[in-house]
């Protein structure tokens, strides 16, 4: 990887450049593996702004007096003001700014969807291309990963107060920082064996490194969250327990459960929920040939879906070997809920797209194996409540794809595991928690954030949750109640419901 | 980490090994199960939680040597560690009232898994029979703590121990002499599916305890689906117990053969491993 190099921060003063000079220069292009190389190795697609490329991309940012792309931000990041650190050559400035915004910058500068969020909204979009802040993000969160000790340390005057935290992915991590922060003492629980969530079971190595994310988790930990491992909330504890443990609670257990097609066939062998393909892939380590972790490595592969979750199963099918990999999705390529940059790397990658292919049965052998997957001809009708065209079947469409390994992609649900060992914690007719404004459950004391609050949704809108429901926790610890009103909860959002991580 | 305090070799390839798990040992419920990992690179392998103490904190786990890892935990001696321990899991048995009179059927290493069960029965005041059987004399496990629970009638392939033949006729033996409420059949797949058969004319409620392939042991990855009275289920969190006449055993055995062939590859490069004198683990990136 080439992140963060280049010549160090020029010393010198610079003269600043007036807006019309700022407005001639053109966004920077990501450098990236090329398409056939990547397609074959699960080492990062993006390999990261140089220091040069960086400062001159902030050099792009007219520094708005009212930015909108704060506004555009889940976690409400400080974009001016670490750009402006940027660009002025002061990183451990820019790094100690974005830092105090974003508790997990290098995950978010890598899989945020920036085009439908602070890049969309930047003043530079209307007449030509956004700043590329979401680039800019990850150029000055892996300089402070690389260079801690340029970062000043903080040391909060401890609260007494203890913080449980039910799950280690975004949500509750982005929380853990943020309440370790003001002083509490804060211990996160993690029912698998490593820490991370969906950033690490589910994520694909190539879109986020899995040191990258252990390097964010060490952090927090030297800043002093605890975390205990192999604790699955609803069997090892429950919540009663936790409750008399700990102040106050944090839920951030995700939406793991994974939804099916509910088609003839979906037990054959070469079928696969992507929340088991990709856990095999990334946490068992089976992109590994020498992993111990067994995987089917299909040489042709159809993956149902069309959301990121989709998009990193059908990549990560390429990487594994699959001459053929298919994307089948019920609606047509505008429809896509998937980040444009993924579906734009999938077909670089050489990924075939089926759209308006809805899935009927899964076809298999005599010994049960998976041959094809049976799908029938969709048209686009009227909107639905999501505002996208509603799918209808074409009758006597039917056609099979040819293929030997299946990647179901559709979507999770709430999974009951902790929920069904609280039943005074309150649950929607889908079984995700119900939160008040400042995100907390029916119980007092314990809060939910997260796709368990919103349904599956993405990264960072989990970590937006993380951050309003710290600060909520923080009112409630210190007996502010009820917290000022930039703490509130988001609602959940719809539209974000079928894009995955 | 978790310690190994206690190992012992119950047959040729069954290994009981007493590990240090405070926590688990404190809220375990019998038909529970955890998953474990040796380390690095391991797999995430389920386990029945065959006995706990919660005084001492630790738990019992039975192992069979069948693949690559599970002759590594079955090589584990006291004194060694296990990364990780996760549990418990999976729903506990459901036992039937005090008075009954219930007839449990455990097959190779299915006996360990029968164990914790048949203790429960017992301690519940169920009248327990236990039928258990093995190849030969060698492969006998745990009658002596089986006995403790109620009666027990023990079988052999080749007849070098107790009754010759299998443990399906001496279960048919049992219900035709009848007054039998409950069977519970842990085993391989073929000997739980032929007990379901036999008991299903008798009406005899019967419970299994299904062995599916498990990644995380939580509901996540939907890999232990199986199908029960034609819906689907998933044997980490709905069972791992299920009403013997509802399962789909074929579908459940052809599912159980999709890693044959990466566990033959393993176990013999895993052979060779050890015949070169090399460490059997392999350090992956995970």
């Amino acid at each position: 990887m080439s992140d963060a190099e280049g010549t160090e921060p020029a010393a010198e003063a610079k003269v600043p450049l007036s807006n019309k000079e700022r407005m001639t220069i053109t966004r920077v292009a990501m450098p990236e593996q090329a398409g056939a190389v990547r397609a074959h190795n699960f080492e990062e697609v993006n390999l990261g702004l140089t220091y040069q490329l960086a400062v001159l991309e902030a050099e792009r940012c007219i520094q708005c007096p009212k930015p909108f792309c704060v506004e555009g931000c889940p976690v409400r990041v400080d974009i001016p003001r670490f750009l402006k650190f940027l660009r002025d050559g002061d990183l451990p400035s820019a790094a100690e700014s974005l830092l105090s915004d974003n508790a997990l910058p290098c995950v978010t500068g890598r899989v945020c969807p920036q085009e439908t969020q602070c890049e969309q909204v930047c003043i530079r979009n209307k007449k030509g291309d956004s700043v590329a802040i979401g680039y800019l993000e990850r150029f000055v969160a892996d300089w402070a990963q690389k260079n801690p000790d340029a970062l000043p340390k903080a040391s909060p005057t401890q609260s007494g107060k203890k913080v449980g935290i039910v799950g280690s992915g975004p949500a509750g991590l982005t929380a853990a920082g943020e309440l370790v922060k003001k002083g509490h003492d804060v211990t996160v629980f993690e029912a698998f064996h490593a820490p991370g969530g969906v950033l690490i079971y589910g994520i694909p190595e190539f879109r986020l490194p899995k040191d990258i994310v252990q390097a964010e988790v060490d952090r927090l930990v030297s800043e002093g969250v605890k975390l205990e491992l192999d604790a699955i909330v609803g069997r090892t504890y429950t919540i009663p327990e936790l409750r008399e443990d700990f102040d106050a609670l944090f839920l951030a257990v995700g939406a793991g459960l994974p939804v099916f097609m509910n088609v003839p066939g979906e037990n054959f062998k070469g079928v696969y929920s992507a929340n088991e393909y990709l856990t095999r892939v990334n946490l068992m380590g089976a992109w590994n040939p020498d992993s111990n972790t067994p995987i089917l490595h299909g040489q042709k592969v159809v993956v149902v879906g069309g959301g990121n979750v989709a998009m990193d199963s059908v990549r990560t099918a390429r990487r594994l070997g699959a001459e053929e990999a298919t994307i089948a999705y019920r609606r047509s390529a505008d429809e896509l809920p998937a980040r444009k940059e993924e579906v734009h790397h999938a077909k670089d990658e050489g990924v075939r797209f089926e759209f308006l292919a809805a899935p009927l049965e899964v076809l298999a052998d005599e010994n049960r194996w998976v041959t094809g997957l049976k799908c029938i001809r969709m048209e686009l009708g009227e909107p639905d409540a999501s505002g996208r065209r509603r799918p209808k079947a074409i009758p006597g469409s039917e056609f099979v794809i040819d293929c030997d390994l299946v990647v179901v992609a559709i979507g999770t649900k709430a999974n009951p595991l902790l929920t069904g060992s609280a039943p005074e914690l309150t649950v929607n007719e889908w079984g995700y928690l119900i939160t008040d404004e400042y995100g907390m459950s029916s119980l007092p004391g314990v809060f939910a954030g997260g796709d368990i609050v919103r349904g599956a949704a993405t990264v960072i809108l989990a970590m937006g949750d993380g951050k309003r429901s710290a600060a909520a926790i923080d009112s409630w610890l210190n007996g502010t109640w009820p917290p000022p009103p930039e703490a509130n909860a988001a609602k959940p959002l719809k539209e974000a419901a079928v894009a995955g991580n | 980490m978790h310690s190994v305090l206690e190992r012992e070799q119950l047959s040729p390839n069954v290994v009981r090994l007493v590990v240090e798990a405070p926590r688990i040992a404190k809220v375990r419920r019998p038909g529970q199960f955890v998953i474990v990992r040796r380390g690095p690179g391991g797999e995430r392998i389920p386990l029945t939680i065959a006995d706990n103490d919660p005084v001492a904190g630790t738990i019992t786990l039975m192992i069979q040597a069948i693949g690559a890892s599970t002759t590594e935990l079955t090589n584990l001696q006291v004194g060694d560690t296990i990364q990780d321990v996760a549990g418990p899991l999976g729903s506990e048995t459901h036992l039937p009232p005090a008075g009954t009179h219930a007839v449990c059927v455990g097959g190779g290493v299915g006996t360990a898994v029968l164990l914790p069960i048949v203790r429960a029965l017992g301690a519940k005041g169920v009248k327990v029979t236990s039928v258990i059987g093995g190849r030969s004399k060698d492969w006998v496990i745990l009658e002596k703590e089986l006995l403790e629970a109620g009666d027990v009638v023990t079988c052999t392939d080749d007849g070098s121990y107790g009754r010759h033949g299998f443990v399906t006729q001496a279960l048919k033996d049992l219900l035709d002499a009848g007054g039998v409420d409950n069977v519970y059949a842990i085993g391989p797949v073929p000997m739980m599916r032929a007990v379901s058969e036999m008991t299903k004319p008798y009406g005899v409620e019967t419970t299994v305890s299904l062995n599916a392939i498990m990644v995380d042991g939580t509901g996540m990855c939907g890999g232990c689906r199986v199908t029960i009275g034609g819906e689907t289920k998933y044997a980490c969190v709905d069972g791992p117990e299920f009403d013997a006449h509802q399962v789909n055993f074929q579908e459940l055995a052809d599912r159980l053969t999709t890693y044959r062939m990466f566990e033959t590859a393993a176990l013999e490069r895993k052979k060779a491993e050890d015949a070169a004198g090399a460490c059997a683990t392999t350090e992956v990136k995970a």
